[in-house]
């Protein structure tokens, strides 16, 4: 598994360097002096999105969606992840951890492209599957953020899968966010509980108190339910086809 | 450079608990210039006089210094002071400038404004190489002209940190104007934190340090006086071109300490003058990032200079001041105390002073104005034809919104009469908008149509202004239900006219784009380091730089070395400024003899937009 990722960031960061020369000069006016500003500096930013507890009747789930981003104004790595375990039997999956290139495409959308992982974790066989991904990443008119990607695994099996997160401020602290997610499969995988079609559409609402920018705690409900087939595989394996959860946690970034 | 800094970040504090500990830290106002203490000659041990030439020795370290009643291990001073000496030169003689740099890091000194040879404009990486650490640099220039003016760093984020001062050169003839006494009036910004958190906050979290976003219930506020239809236009008018029309400082009130002649308002600097006397006010924007509107409550002001360089007299009641411009004004108070009240442009902060008979006293200092938005002229839509507005794209109103009714709200500015006469007949209420004042015709560009490239400027600019319109005689955002005098530029006309007086054989247009979410600043959509080569002027030459506002904000464009005359529809009497504030949405044009041979530095300055990319080097050759 740590191979594998090492190899997916090793073959991101090698995407970026070679990207990344597209940049311009500027004006040196003497080659030993120093240039007048500085406005292709890297910059970086590690944001936790949802760090937090669900509970859904007793079945305690423990949450977590990051990224982080290394680069410059245009080009940048970029690293996902999104999963969850189950505090009752420590058993759980990071959906998805992807390691991807991102390139500012147009004022508001990045066009990302890489290699994802998928995993389970916990008492039960473990599993992983990889894939190489192509997405888009932005702010879509009317201020919703959006994350949208299509995903070959390496099996073949074709998904898309889309975020989409609004804020209202309520005050300039308190932020109601809004949150849907849908995964679309285009082949039936029984062994990662995938039936082709819709597979589930995911709402949350979160009010969070930014007592920075950087540090908001929240609590809210989030309620997902399993479509179609993928609805008919959960039921055969005897697993919960809708869910309603109490969420608490913390948006954080640094 | 930040990491030097956190590697003796320890021993500096140890070094400043010592000092406290044995009472070496002065005193809060003894370590303010002299001329914030009303001494304003130039008899002090960092001056001399010596064969027609003024000679200053200065000396650039870091010095910790209380703001207000914070101690901070930040600020740059030079001779010990922040801001830095008052500079008082004399129009016909030479200047001898002898800085000294302490830091670990190299710096540098930009005369703003002044017109000398461009090896002494001291831009590291245009001009010269920078001042190296122990290095002590002589800059060397004649004296050409006189008026207000200042210095500053323009060495990374220095300027932020207090590395900046007043100029006044006397002139060699005497003024027009009479006054029996006068004062610099320096206004900045400070932050406790470090400029590049500061730039990074900026870089990567969008709107960091706006407290002022809309909110649910602006949005309701707006369907109370605008009807459920307009405000959900107007919402969606915004949402689609994914702007905020609060956006109006991009560094607010929450992160900067404003300051008076380095002293916030709670200490209140004060200027003294005797019942009856005439003051001159030298107003000096040395700020990296905030306009001010800067007004004396009850006291008419005659602005009679801009930008150091004279004008024909004009009384107003307030002013707003962009970065780096100097006005100015003379007073007659009334009373035994004004108050000097400068406020951010945003309303999210301020700072005041005081004019007084003697000091301790003090005037009501009066409460900021209410926070405003950005309306429809600042799209650039001001005057464009409803017809075209769908169809070409340009700020993204890619479905084609049924402009008509719609557009007019957006100028309403939270001014229920005036949205409401335009809602009645929108078309109406466009057509009066579109009919500048009789001045405005003889503007060259004005009602000439723009063209954007097929790409608008790709990613670094996310927008474009369809159609940008002369907003010369609009005081800006804010000032839309001002019953009082505002200055506007078309209100500045100069004394005498310019000796150049050809017409422009040439004209440069250059517009001013930027990216919020990114923090990309640029001009023509390229930031510095995506430029190959500089903006070429031919010595010798007339020409009309034209520049057009395709963003939100407003932008204090500065040229070194030469003058810029705007075209303000004064004919003969142009202004000359070297900082022009251009408005979002606005078109500006200024005419410039390129007399001076070397390279340039030509930015805005805001500082860190500067620093996100806004600059490129005229060469002038």
């Amino acid at each position: 598994m740590m191979n594998r990722i090492k190899w997916i960031v090793g073959t991101s960061a090698f995407t970026i360097a070679s990207g990344a020369g597209a940049a311009g000069t500027g004006v040196q006016a003497e080659p030993d002096w120093t240039l007048p500003i500085h406005d292709n500096q890297v910059f970086g930013q590690v944001l936790f999105d949802r760090l937090e507890y669900q509970r859904d009747g007793n079945n305690e789930l423990a949450l977590w969606d990051a990224q982080a981003w290394i680069g410059k104004d245009r080009n940048r790595l970029w690293v996902e992840t999104e999963g969850e375990t189950d505090l009752s039997s420590d058993s759980g999956d990071i959906e998805n951890f992807d390691v991807q290139y991102s390139y500012r495409l147009d004022r508001f959308w990045d066009i990302q492209t890489g290699l994802g992982a998928q995993t389970t974790f916990g008492p039960s066989p473990n599993k992983e599957r990889y894939s190489a991904i192509v997405g888009l990443q932005g702010l879509a008119p009317y201020w919703f953020e959006v994350d949208t990607n299509f995903r070959v695994t390496d099996d073949g099996d074709v998904s898309y899968d889309l975020e989409a997160e609004y804020d209202w401020l309520l005050t300039q602290r308190l932020i109601l966010q809004g949150r849907g997610e849908t995964l679309v499969a285009f082949s039936d995988v029984e062994e990662w509980g995938v039936g082709s079609g819709i597979n589930n559409v995911g709402l949350g609402l979160r009010l969070r108190y930014q007592f920075s920018r950087e540090f908001a705690p929240y609590v809210g409900v989030s309620y997902t339910r399993f479509l179609g087939n993928t609805k008919d595989l959960r039921e055969r394996e005897g697993e919960d086809v809708e869910s309603s959860s109490f969420v608490a946690g913390v948006r954080w970034w640094f | 450079m930040s990491m030097k800094d956190r590697s003796t970040g320890l021993s500096r504090r140890r070094l400043i608990q010592g000092a406290a500990a044995m009472g070496f830290l002065a005193s809060y106002d003894s370590l303010l210039p002299a001329f914030a203490r009303g001494k304003l000659d130039n008899s002090n041990v960092y001056h001399t006089l010596r064969d027609g030439a003024d000679i200053y020795d200065m000396t650039i370290a870091r010095t910790p210094l209380s703001i207000g009643s914070k101690l901070s291990e930040q600020p740059i001073t030079i001779n010990g002071t922040l801001p830095a000496p008052l500079v008082r030169l004399k129009q016909g003689r030479e200047a001898i400038m002898r800085v000294t740099n302490t830091l670990p890091e190299a710096t540098s000194i930009h005369w703003h404004g002044l017109i000398l040879p461009y090896q002494m404009d001291g831009v590291p990486g245009v001009s010269f190489p920078g001042i190296m650490p122990g290095e002590t640099f002589e800059y060397r220039f004649p004296v050409e002209q006189h008026g207000t003016y200042w210095y500053h760093s323009h060495s990374g984020l220095q300027e932020q940190l207090g590395h900046y001062g007043p100029i006044i050169i006397d002139p060699a003839e005497p003024e027009p104007v009479s006054y029996d006494r006068e004062y610099v009036v320096v206004l900045s910004d400070w932050t406790f934190d470090s400029p590049s958190d500061v730039f990074r906050n900026l870089k990567v979290a969008e709107g960091y340090y706006n407290y002022n976003q809309r909110t649910v219930g602006d949005f309701f506020k707006d369907v109370e006086t605008m009807g459920w239809d307009a405000a959900w236009s107007k919402a969606g008018m915004w949402g689609r071109m994914r702007m905020s029309p609060r956006d109006i400082l991009d560094v607010t009130g929450s992160e900067y300490t404003y300051l008076m002649n380095g002293s916030p308002s709670a200490s209140n600097w004060t200027g003294l003058f005797r019942p009856g006397e005439k003051v001159r006010l030298r107003f000096i924007n040395a700020s990296a990032m905030t306009f001010f509107d800067v007004r004396i409550p009850g006291l008419p002001m005659t602005v009679i200079s801009a930008d150091g360089q004279p004008v024909q007299p004009v009384e107003t009641d307030e002013f707003r001041i962009g970065v780096a411009e100097t006005y100015d004004v003379i007073v007659q108070p009334t009373d035994t105390a004004h108050t000097v009240f400068a406020q951010s442009q945003d309303r999210s902060g301020y700072v005041r002073g005081t004019l007084a008979t003697r000091k301790g006293i003090e005037a009501p200092v009066p409460p900021m104005y209410p926070r405003t938005e950005r309306g429809m002229a600042a799209m650039g839509m001001g005057a464009m034809s409803m017809g075209t507005m769908g169809k070409d794209g340009d700020m993204n109103m890619d479905d084609g919104m049924d402009m008509g009714g719609k557009m007019a709200m957006m100028s309403g500015n939270n001014d229920k009469a005036h949205g409401q006469m335009m809602m009645d007949d929108a078309s109406s209420g466009m057509s009066k908008m579109s009919s500048d004042k009789a001045t405005m015709n003889e503007v060259p560009t004005a009602g000439r149509p723009i063209s954007h490239g097929p790409d608008n400027h790709g990613p670094g600019a996310a927008m474009v202004a369809s159609s940008p319109q002369s907003r010369l005689d609009d005081p800006g955002v804010g000032f839309e239900t001002a019953n009082h005098r505002v200055l506007t530029y078309s209100q500045l006309q100069s004394i005498d006219g310019w000796p150049d007086e050809r017409p422009a054989e040439r004209e440069v247009e250059l517009h001013l784009t930027g990216n919020m979410e990114r923090y990309m600043w640029s001009f023509d959509g390229k930031k510095f380091s995506e430029v190959d080569g500089p903006v070429k002027f031919y010595h010798g030459e007339r020409l009309r730089l034209i520049l057009v506002n395709d963003s939100m904000m407003d932008h204090p464009i500065h040229l070194h070395g030469m003058w810029m005359e705007m075209e303000t529809g004064a004919g003969e009497y142009r202004p000359r400024k070297h900082t022009i504030s251009v408005k979002p949405g606005e078109r500006v044009s200024a005419l410039i003899t390129a007399d001076a041979p070397g390279d340039w530095a030509f930015h805005c300055h805001l500082l860190y937009h500067m620093d996100a990319g806004m600059f490129r080097v005229v060469s002038v050759v």
